[in-house]
């Protein structure tokens, strides 16, 4: 009986969504502030590589732009968080930044829809590009010092109701923690059905054979372009997380490095693969605390060990696509899989 | 009228800049039908084995010629080891590794080399020309840009169009099978392709670094405006790239001269977007039938 329920997706999602969510909290109430920091950049890096991932893996785009669109949400979320008392509450300014997102990728999912291989990378690699430096031309948007980000406090009922549950009062770095994995956990489980609904059929189908997919009756411009939009969209929540993670929002923060660093993310967990973007995610984030320290070990100046991490993650990007297309979560698969075949065989 | 023509003469030496690297981008296309977004960091490298030796006591020349070679040979080595494992595969794995060595470049340069700006010499003048007791915008150094670029495509349009060599390489792009049992080897033409655009590649990263600053990122943004030019050109002609390069190169030049240089990538964005709308396949592109 438990079986038949657990076997509609919906119900296995949400309550996979479940157990996240009570990790979440056991992992943030007993860590510290500095680790509940780097795991509220886990979330937003996850939000927006859980965006990728589907675009990528399930429809076959491959965007280097995203941290254009994450720019865009972050911008957004800055220039409504510019007073100590907002007009909208924070699930509002969430939802305005990444409906603004939603509608620059209509803007350059129409195009981008048209574009092969090559020209839709080259295409979303000059967005990445253009994006942060537009932000330089308008005087409203801080130039190269950027906007600061008032995050208000959360409201009180909130708060009540965390500390009845965890017996620890909340400071600020934890709630944004907060913040960032509650939206985590409602995007991957929104994208989870996406997958396994007829949209993400249709995702598949027009990656894998796009000659079939049109003779079959879909429509392969709006497929593309909604894959787009819906990638976008994640990226710009991502982008709001991180104003309020980072809480200056300027040019800098959204080099043609962030877009790279979330394609070698999804490339490293597997393409298509929501657990896989969250786990390259997690990696990206650990990774260059781990490498500069071994850098600075071996003898390098800071400034060289710090050029460590982005040499690492290169290469291991690489080694991924030579010798594990599949990335972790995908090899794993695979391995288990064989391992059934094999022990039902015998 | 002056500032016109300022800005014009400017655009011009500029888009020879993006036009030289707009052709090794259509050189590899044309020999294994990848765009390499690596481009730019692979040529960053070899100036910077050209800055190294001239800071030895070489001459321009000494450091000009061996950063040409160390470009032909990189491009040679990328192509064996990184890019063959891939021949084959759907395109994605190799614009995702292309990326990947991007980032590798940058990082391994910067440990190397230092991330600090250092300024790179240039062998004529960069006083502009006295023309009629005013001095234009036009400099010794952007003339000799200007007809090393148009040099090298002339050089390309004769290889690929007039010889044997040039033939092969095309062959061994379009239909390797074939090629290889006609007899070609399609392995080594491949090689060549890379090898022969790293060096083009490579000289647009001199010409770029000629009298101005040299640091790890110095020619990112080139990345960009060379994918632009290359498409604007259709990705197949040499011809076209050039005129590609010369035309963005202008447009440009007018944006950041008359409106504001932060604006200069979001034209160029815009540039490309217009382009890919209206003629696909770029201005000087045969028109090719597409199933869907």
């Amino acid at each position: 009986m438990i079986r038949r329920f657990t076997r509609v997706p919906l119900v296995r999602h949400l309550l996979l969504a479940l157990v996240g969510l009570a990790a979440v909290v056991v992992v943030l109430e007993s860590t510290s502030p500095f680790r509940n920091a780097q795991l509220a950049n886990v979330a937003y890096l996850g939000i927006a590589a859980g965006g990728l991932t589907v675009l990528t893996g399930l429809n076959g785009q491959l965007s280097l732009g995203h941290g254009a669109f994450m720019a865009i949400g972050a911008y957004t979320t800055a220039l409504l968080l510019q007073d100590a008392d907002p007009a909208l509450p924070l699930v509002g300014v969430l939802a305005v930044a990444t409906v603004v997102a939603l509608v620059c990728g209509v803007v350059v999912g129409v195009p981008a829809a048209r574009l092969h291989g090559p020209y839709i990378a080259g295409a979303t690699l000059a967005l990445a590009i253009a994006i942060p430096s537009t932000a330089l031309f308008f005087d409203d948007l801080g130039g190269e010092q950027g906007l600061n980000v008032l995050v208000p406090d959360l409201p009180t009922w909130i708060l009540d109701a965390a500390y009845f549950v965890t017996g620890n009062e909340m400071d600020r770095t934890r709630s944004i923690a907060y913040i960032g994995w509650v939206c985590l956990i409602v995007t991957y489980v929104l994208l989870a059905n996406l997958q396994r609904s007829r949209v993400g059929r249709t995702w598949r189908a027009v990656r894998d054979d796009d000659v079939a997919a049109e003779i079959a009756g879909i429509h392969l411009g709006r497929a593309r372009v909604l894959a787009f939009v819906v990638s976008a969209g994640c990226a710009g929540l991502a982008g709001s997380v991180m104003a309020m993670a980072v809480r200056i929002t300027a040019p800098s923060g959204f080099t043609l490095n962030l877009s790279l660093l979330l394609l070698s993310a999804v490339v490293l967990g597997g393409l298509g693969s929501l657990a896989g973007a969250l786990i390259g995610s997690a990696l990206l984030t650990f990774l260059p605390q781990v490498v500069t320290d071994v850098g600075v070990d071996a003898g390098l100046t800071d400034v060289q060990a710090a050029q460590l991490s982005p040499l690492v993650y290169g290469l291991v990007t690489m080694a991924v696509i030579l010798l594990a297309p599949a990335g972790l979560v995908g090899s794993l698969r695979g391995l288990l899989q064989r391992r059934r075949l094999a022990s039902a065989g015998n | 009228m002056q500032q016109f023509v300022n800005t014009a003469l400017g655009g011009i030496t500029l888009g020879a800049v993006y036009a030289a690297f707009a052709l090794a981008l259509n050189l590899i296309w044309r020999s294994t039908r990848i765009v390499n977004f690596a481009q730019a960091p692979m040529a960053m490298i070899t100036t910077y084995v050209a800055l190294v030796l001239i800071d030895e006591g070489y001459s321009y020349w000494v450091g000009f010629a061996v950063a040409l070679l160390s470009g032909l040979v990189l491009g040679a080595v990328v192509e064996r080891v990184v890019i063959r494992p891939v021949e084959g595969k759907p395109d994605i794995n190799a614009i995702i590794l292309t990326l990947g060595l991007f980032v590798v470049l940058h990082s391994a340069a910067a440990i190397v080399f230092g991330s600090r700006f250092q300024s790179f010499p240039a062998p004529f003048g960069l006083r502009g020309i006295e023309v009629g007791g005013t001095s234009i915008a036009l400099t010794p150094f952007g003339v000799f840009t200007v007809v090393a670029v148009a040099t090298v495509m002339v050089l390309l349009v004769l290889l690929f169009r007039y010889t044997d060599l040039g033939l092969k390489m095309r062959a061994s792009a379009f239909g390797p099978e074939v090629a290889r049992l006609l007899g070609v080897r399609v392995g080594r033409m491949l090689t060549l392709g890379w090898a022969l655009a790293a060096l083009v590649g490579s000289l647009s990263g001199l010409l770029i670094a000629g009298g101005s600053l040299v640091h790890p990122a110095y020619m990112d943004s080139v990345v960009v405006y060379g994918f632009v030019a290359a498409v604007l050109g259709g990705l197949d002609s040499p011809v076209g790239s050039v005129v590609g390069g010369v035309l963005l190169g202008l447009s440009l030049s007018f944006v950041s001269g008359y409106v504001g240089s932060e604006l200069v990538p979001l034209s160029a964005l815009a540039i490309l977007m217009v382009v890919l709308l209206l003629r696909p396949g770029g201005l000087f592109s045969h028109v090719a039938e597409r199933r869907v």
